[in-house]
């Protein structure tokens, strides 16, 4: 029970909005200590645990090629183009790509878009200019508003679609998990159990857009 | 063979470089405290294997104060202005797009053709870590690609790096160090006391009340991990499988495949799960550290309330 404390110092930690590298290793000396393992015990665990999971980082690989394009222009080449289609709203946006990228994690292809190379040069200003074509100029906080949207929205994409892919993390996790138990499931329908809960998935949260939509509206409208 | 190591060379040189530019930048007050954390980082990628466990250890304390005692600031590497971009964009029109769509579609191209490529019976690259090598290749070939079209200066790919890099700042590393906690909570025997707690609270006799206790307790165990798949053995082994499947005769397909989701719905709501929902706040430079978690909050709550009806209609047909 009381290694829990380890666990407790992280929502304190994070609650009060101290730095969260400290805090995490804070964290990690606190439950090592609870579970009588030495100082040196859980440094060398905590360093050994930090250099196994390098490839963990290895995604800002993507910075300096992000950072390129938008020297270059990207950003502003992804507002013009939104804002060709009149017709398109900031919320249709967002559920087209929240489409794409369920049905794109489904088939397997989870690294071809993501927060550092796709959101942020290309989706968030995107729907910014989306809105801003509807909508007259943005302030501050609709601006902060849609872009945090962009993010939720291709977080719910990955998760919501990977499941349905049968050679991924998830579905070997758990078909070795449920082996190792004596219970023999095919990969495929643990798939196919997946996809009422992407649907689900989908609905929820495309409503949730269209709603954000109309919040956008009214707050444009003095 | 091409391994992963390779990959963590590129990425040592990559952080070593913003070092030294970061060092050489006076406009950050904090330049030596950016240099030093960067520094480091790179230390970590190229001799990472060498240092090691205790010298790791250190290594990673060192991260974790330098960010802590506000170690970092914000470096200003000379870029272009907001309207000399307007006028590029006008200038290259939609060609700008070709860099950023064709890094996805090497990437996928790269897994597809290299993964299976092997000489004398020795793969080419090593078949577990193909899609971090080929996004690795895939990004430097869209690099080489887009510095002459785009005629951007040769540096600015290093500098520009950084500049995002120093708008992200210690959060880029919070996922790794959040992977280690990991593996301390595992090693301290966390899940063990969480999973006796969740079965102590176990109704005997409820259908219902077992299947919201599985689901609930999938997404709040992942909320406190920050991983889904640290919550999915301790919950299923306590009580999805002996509860759910053996004595309320649920269909275990059905149980696990919507429980993991349930746990994804408590990753929505977790800052611990630091790649999805605290490094894109600072990458879309919001104010709010939990702008991200607020906005997907609402759905992951309806979505998990979905869940645990679709689990207690389906599981037990």
């Amino acid at each position: 029970m009381l290694i829990l404390l380890g666990v407790a110092v992280v929502v304190v930690g994070f609650a009060i909005r101290l730095n969260p590298l400290l805090v995490v290793a804070l964290s990690a000396f606190v439950t090592g200590w609870l579970a009588h393992l030495s100082p040196l015990q859980v440094l060398a665990a905590f360093g050994k645990a930090f250099n196994d999971n390098r490839q963990v980082s290895a995604a800002l690989l993507l910075y300096p090629l992000v950072g390129v394009l938008e020297r270059a222009g990207l950003q502003e080449r992804a507002r013009m183009l939104i804002a060709r289609f009149r017709g398109v709203s900031a919320s249709a946006l967002l559920i087209g790509y929240l489409a794409f990228r369920q049905v794109t994690a489904a088939l397997g292809l989870i690294s071809i878009a993501g927060q550092a190379p796709t959101v942020r040069p290309l989706l968030a200003p995107m729907a910014e200019g989306a809105a801003e074509a509807r909508h007259g100029p943005l302030d501050d906080a609709a601006r902060q508003s849609i872009r945090a949207q962009a993010a939720a929205t291709d977080n719910n994409g990955v998760f919501f679609g990977e499941d349905i892919f049968l050679a991924l993390g998830s579905v070997l996790l758990m078909v070795g998990f449920l082996a190792s138990s004596g219970i023999v499931v095919e990969p495929l329908r643990l798939s196919l159990w997946a996809i009422p809960s992407a649907l689900a998935a989908f609905v929820v949260h495309g409503a949730r857009l269209a709603l954000f939509e109309r919040r956008l509206k009214r707050a444009a409208r003095p | 063979m091409i391994r992963i190591g390779a990959v963590f060379v590129l990425l040592g040189l990559m952080f070593a470089a913003f070092a030294a530019l970061g060092a050489a930048d006076r406009d950050n007050p904090r330049r030596f405290g950016n240099a030093a954390f960067w520094g480091l980082v790179a230390v970590s990628f190229l001799f990472g294997d060498r240092l090691g466990d205790a010298g790791n250890g250190v290594l990673a304390l060192t991260l974790a104060l330098i960010a802590g005692c506000g170690g970092l600031g914000r470096g200003r590497p000379a870029t272009t202005s907001p309207s000399e971009r307007r006028g590029l964009a006008e200038r290259f029109g939609d060609r700008l797009f070709a860099p950023a769509l064709l890094m996805p579609i090497l990437l996928v191209a790269g897994i597809l053709a290299l993964r299976p490529v092997a000489f004398a019976g020795r793969p080419l690259i090593d078949p577990g870590q193909a899609t971090l090598i080929c996004l690795a290749l895939a990004t430097v070939i869209a690099i080489a690609v887009a510095l002459p079209m785009l005629r951007q200066p040769p540096i600015s790919p290093l500098q520009e790096g950084r500049r995002l890099l120093d708008t992200v700042g210690w959060a880029a590393l919070l996922p790794q160090m959040l992977a280690a906690l990991g593996v301390v909570f595992a090693l301290a025997g966390v899940g063990k006391v969480v999973g006796d707690l969740v079965v102590g609270w176990l109704p005997a006799d409820s259908r219902f009340l077992a299947v919201c206790v599985y689901g609930l307790g999938m997404a709040g165990f992942t909320m406190i991990m920050g991983n889904a798949f640290a919550a999915f053995p301790v919950m299923t082994a306590a009580v999805g499988l002996p509860v759910l499947v053996r004595r309320f005769g649920g269909d275990p397909a059905v149980i696990c495949a919507i429980g993991m989701l349930s746990g994804f719905c408590g990753t929505l709501m977790t800052p611990l799960a630091a790649n999805f929902n605290l490094v894109p706040p600072r990458l879309l430079e919001l104010d709010d550290r939990y702008a991200v978690i607020k906005a997907q909050a609402p759905t992951a709550l309806l979505l998990l309330a979905t869940n645990l009806g679709l689990m207690y209609v389906l599981a037990f047909r």
